[in-house]
């Protein structure tokens, strides 16, 4: 069918009607529904069983025939991941989490029905004198601001009225009606974007190259192979809200020319796959994708790419070969992809996220972008927040927020009392920020400045419990598994440096292994194809810099201050031992002996390390050394 | 006419030139072991690396297009202290083996590692072939593989797909365990290559070995030598003849200007000028795969029929 404006308003306004409780300005005079209740049906909470438990509620509302009253929503991410599952009553937005199935039904009955909100399954810190916070009240929610994330959790991903209703697709008719092909760019450089997928490059500019580069065929890719250890951000965005990506992209065909796009998604994210396909289906189905949408004479058309798990696939000359059907390794640039880019036609390639930025920006013009985040570094950034952290899961904050607000603050601190060591930004290609930079503010420029990188999103917070050795062993295996092999000192030269490693943590280091570490950095860095190979050695070089003593305890002392490096721990039991014997008991190779109620003693020579018996023991009395 | 400056000369090159062949169409040497005139640049041994402009981060050499006004220095002591990196990690990963391999004295990892100082050394890290050298594939009579020996540029890969139903050979594996493998990781008999050589004609080390040259034993310095075109066709490859006392064999020159190679081309040479006629083998298809098969030389050379109207003409004239 084809698309025009009045139709467009007249799907936001039908469809409005039955979302009178979902985030919206509501109170309309037909509002259908009592309760509105969303259940979060991404990755993560649909693991911990988010489906059955949207089918069991499902089961008791068609029992009772009380459809018309009740209505469910599976949505795209809430954020707090490490609650989940999550469910959200409407109004009042009450948030119910880490839920097994059969609590849904007490919901039902007792809040759905009846009424009274199951104070003993709601999330504790937004319970308060006065009743319930709703969920985007609490704390994890106080520092975060909403842009690439803004209908998540408000709308059903699969549905594309839905997304309609909330504004969407009224920039793509504003771009193809109101403004010329220029303007868009003007207004997406004015914006100061850059580009969320770690380069930072500044989104305007790449498409001002790519409209300017001579030629009839263009491209349009998206980026969706992400890859770093601990990310999610761009998963979530195509599972929670895959049209705001599919919008900018079809903005992004009208602005430099194009009218073919393709996303390039990891084949490991089966339920991105799946809604970026139904929403692409259903896009083309409203004429909003295809021939002369609104009834201009820009057509456009979407396909999926599936990429096999290659992380140097997110490099974008490798993309480019994956794409056209050849072995995904790099190319030397020039010439750059918006000259020659897939099958040698110029081609535009942004990040998920910063795509999904571009249907706010035109709608709410660059000013309103600008006012969120930093002069550099304007509008938001989502982080995957990760590891050592109390509230694990996804944070989109304002750029120039400090990293002491999010892991204080948005992150709720470390858990069990310890102390916080370092967070981990960039991915492989970021580096650890230790204690005395907490307060530097996340932009791109200043993150630079501290020796790591904004990069994706990826945000693992370490604390007293991590080696430093180790976490750089951890990426560099990571990237030395990853280096797809073509040139010579990212395939020869991580290896070596994943070596030299593994001997430190094994107690094989020596002198030369820092000056040889220091070296091979050195050489990757300057010597390598593209930036995979280029930043391999940033965890090195950055965990060196703040941790260099406990390398050289390491190497030197042959000790690993925090206990992780197995080959150089060892558990002893202190005289707190109260004899109970539990840690014998426990123990997988029998090597902890001792009389009832007297001080036991474990043969460090036929240990395994496997710290069972230093979890176990009720007194602490078991120490690594 | 592109102005620039290399090494503090000034010098010109045509629009769209790389660097390195600037700089080589002016004397100056860039040390490169993935690069080929004949072949796209895949600027993957990055020993090619120069300094542009001052700057602190190298570009390659052979993947950068002249400018103009751009300076470039290619012997910096950065510069030259990186590529001594880059040579050490190749060495590192190469067995020690320069004193009985075919390739000494042409080979382009040898040349380098003098040039630079670089050694030999024990390590106990990874060796992606094995520690010694030996031939991991002995399946063709014609071409002697040594995985140990490849430093994987991926020239061979490169000059096997020009042709394209040719493209035997491709990159399997990845990272440090990157490997060439011939189709679907077989041996040269078993795979669809053509024996054509020429793989073993662009490869910079002793990974792609001429089978018949080694079992002479003649080294490249120690022989006369002399370039001759195949006439087989009216491309006119080039082979070069090796000749040491009495023992007289033929090589397969690098193919350029679009000049294919072929196994009939190169026994078609062998038959005309190597001191003795070694059986020649083709490949058919069996049963049990792809396998060489011994054949005769008038077979070969595709002269049965030819033979066959000669004689029967000879026989009815002299009737």
């Amino acid at each position: 069918m084809s698309m025009t404006f009045e139709k467009l308003k007249e799907i936001r306004e039908e469809t409005l009607q039955h979302m009178n409780l979902r985030g919206l300005p509501t109170d309309r005079p037909n509002a259908p529904y009592r309760w509105s209740v969303a259940i979060c049906m991404e990755t993560s909470c649909m693991s911990s069983k988010a489906r059955e438990i949207k089918q069991r509620l499902l089961e008791l509302i068609e029992r009772d025939g009380k459809g018309d009253e009740i209505e469910v929503v599976g949505t795209g991410c809430f954020g707090l991941c490490e609650a989940g599952p999550i469910v959200i009553v409407r109004p009042g937005e009450t948030f119910y989490y880490h839920l097994n199935v059969e609590d849904i039904d007490l919901i039902y009955e007792q809040h759905l029905l009846g009424g009274e909100p199951v104070r003993d399954l709601i999330y504790p810190e937004s319970i308060t004198e006065d009743g319930y916070l709703s969920y985007f009240d609490i704390p994890f929610m106080e520092h975060q601001e909403r842009i690439a994330l803004r209908s998540s959790g408000h709308i059903d991903p699969e549905d594309i009225r839905e997304y309609i209703a909330f504004g969407g697709y009224e920039a793509l008719y504003k771009a193809l009606v109101e403004m010329t092909p220029d303007e868009v760019i003007d207004v997406i450089t004015e914006s100061g974007l850059r580009g969320r997928g770690g380069g930072g490059f500044l989104a305007g500019r790449k498409w001002r190259a790519t409209q300017a580069s001579p030629g009839d065929e263009k491209f349009i890719i998206c980026n969706a192979d992400e890859g770093d250890p601990g990310a999610f951000m761009d998963r979530s965005i195509l599972e929670g809200d895959p049209h705001s990506v599919i919008e900018a992209m079809a903005i992004a065909g009208y602005a430099i020319g194009s009218d073919q796009g393709y996303v390039y998604v990891r084949a490991e994210y089966p339920i991105a796959v799946e809604r970026l396909e139904n929403a692409i289906g259903q896009a083309n189905d409203l004429g909003l994708l295809g021939e002369n949408i609104f009834g201009t004479d820009f057509s456009f058309d979407l396909e999926i790419r599936l990429g096999a798990g290659a992380f140097v696939c997110g490099e974008t000359t490798a993309l480019t070969a994956s794409i056209e059907g050849r072995r995904g390794t790099p190319r030397s640039r020039p010439p750059y992809s918006a000259d020659k880019g897939l099958w040698g036609k110029p081609t535009m390639i942004n990040n998920v996220e910063t795509f999904a930025n571009i249907p706010y920006i035109l709608l709410n013009g660059p000013e309103a972008f600008k006012k969120i985040g930093t002069e550099k570094s304007p509008g938001t950034k989502v982080f995957a927040l990760s590891g050592k952290i109390k509230n694990v899961g996804l944070v989109e904050i304002p750029m120039g927020t400090t990293l002491r607000q999010v892991v204080e603050e948005i992150g709720g601190g470390i858990p069990n009392g310890k102390a916080f060591k370092a967070v981990q930004t960039g991915g492989p290609s970021g580096g650890c920020i230790g204690p005395e930079h907490l307060d530097t503010p996340i932009d791109f420029d200043s993150l630079t400045e501290v020796g790591s990188m904004m990069g994706s999103g990826g945000m693992i917070i370490m604390d007293e419990d991590n080696c430093a050795v180790d976490v750089a062993r951890f990426y560099m295996d990571f990237i030395a598994d990853e280096s797809c092999g073509k040139c010579t000192p990212c395939r020869e030269g991580t290896k070596r440096m994943l070596e030299i490693l593994i001997d430190i943590t094994e107690g094989r280091g020596d002198e030369t292994s820092i000056p040889r570490l220091e070296r091979l950095a050195k050489t990757t860095e300057l010597a390598s194809l593209c930036a995979l190979g280029q930043t391999a050695a940033n965890p090195i070089l950055s965990t060196l810099k703040t941790f260099r003593d406990e390398y050289e305890a390491h190497i030197k002392e042959k000790r690993c201050p925090a206990g992780v490096c197995k080959a150089l721990t060892n558990y002893f039991i202190t005289d707190k031992c109260i004899g109970c014997g539990l840690c014998a008991r426990q123990c997988p190779v029998s090597c902890i002996k001792g009389e009832r109620k007297e001080l036991h003693v474990i043969d460090t020579e036929q240990c395994i390390k496997c710290g069972l018996c230093f979890e176990k023991c009720p007194v602490k009395a078991i120490v690594k050394k | 006419m592109i102005k620039l400056t290399i090494n503090g000369q000034k010098v010109t090159a045509e629009e769209g030139m790389s660097i390195l062949d600037a700089a080589l169409a002016h004397g100056i040497e860039i040390p490169a072991l993935c690069h080929d005139p004949d072949l796209k640049p895949e600027s993957s041994c990055r020993l090619c690396l120069v300094e542009v402009d001052g700057r602190r981060w190298p570009r390659v050499a052979c993947g950068t297009p002249v400018r103009d006004g751009m300076v470039v220095e290619t012997e910096t002591p950065e510069i030259r202290a990186t590529r001594r990196e880059i040579l050490q990690l190749l060495l590192d990963n190469h067995p020690n083996d320069c004193l009985t391999c075919q390739k000494a004295g042409e080979c382009l990892l040898q040349k380098y590692a003098y040039e630079y100082g670089v050694t030999f050394r024990t390590h106990d890290g990874a060796r992606r072939g094995g520690e010694r050298a030996r031939f991991t594939d002995t399946s063709s009579p014609y071409i002697l593989r040594d995985e140990s020996k490849c430093i994987l540029c991926g020239k061979c890969i490169s000059t096997c797909a020009v042709l394209n139903e040719r493209s035997v050979l491709s990159f399997a594996g990845r990272g440090f365990e990157t490997k060439v493998a011939a189709d679907r990781d077989e041996t040269l008999e078993a795979s669809t290559c053509v024996s054509c050589s020429r793989c073993v004609a662009v490869c910079p080390v002793g990974a792609l070995i001429d089978r018949r040259v080694r079992e002479k034993k003649i080294r490249p310095w120690e022989a006369d030598r002399q370039t001759i075109q195949c006439k087989a066709c009216e491309y006119g490859c080039e082979y070069e003849v090796l000749e040491k006392g009495d023992e007289r064999v033929i090589r397969p020159l690098a193919p350029s200007e679009g000049r294919p190679l072929c196994l009939k081309g190169r026994l078609y040479v062998e038959a005309e000028v190597s001191s003795d006629l070694r059986t020649p083998f083709k490949k058919e298809e069996t049963e049990k795969g792809r396998k060489f098969v011994r054949t005769t030389w008038i077979e070969a050379l595709e002269l049965d029929r030819i033979l066959d109207r000669i004689t029967s003409t000879e026989s009815e004239s002299t009737k």
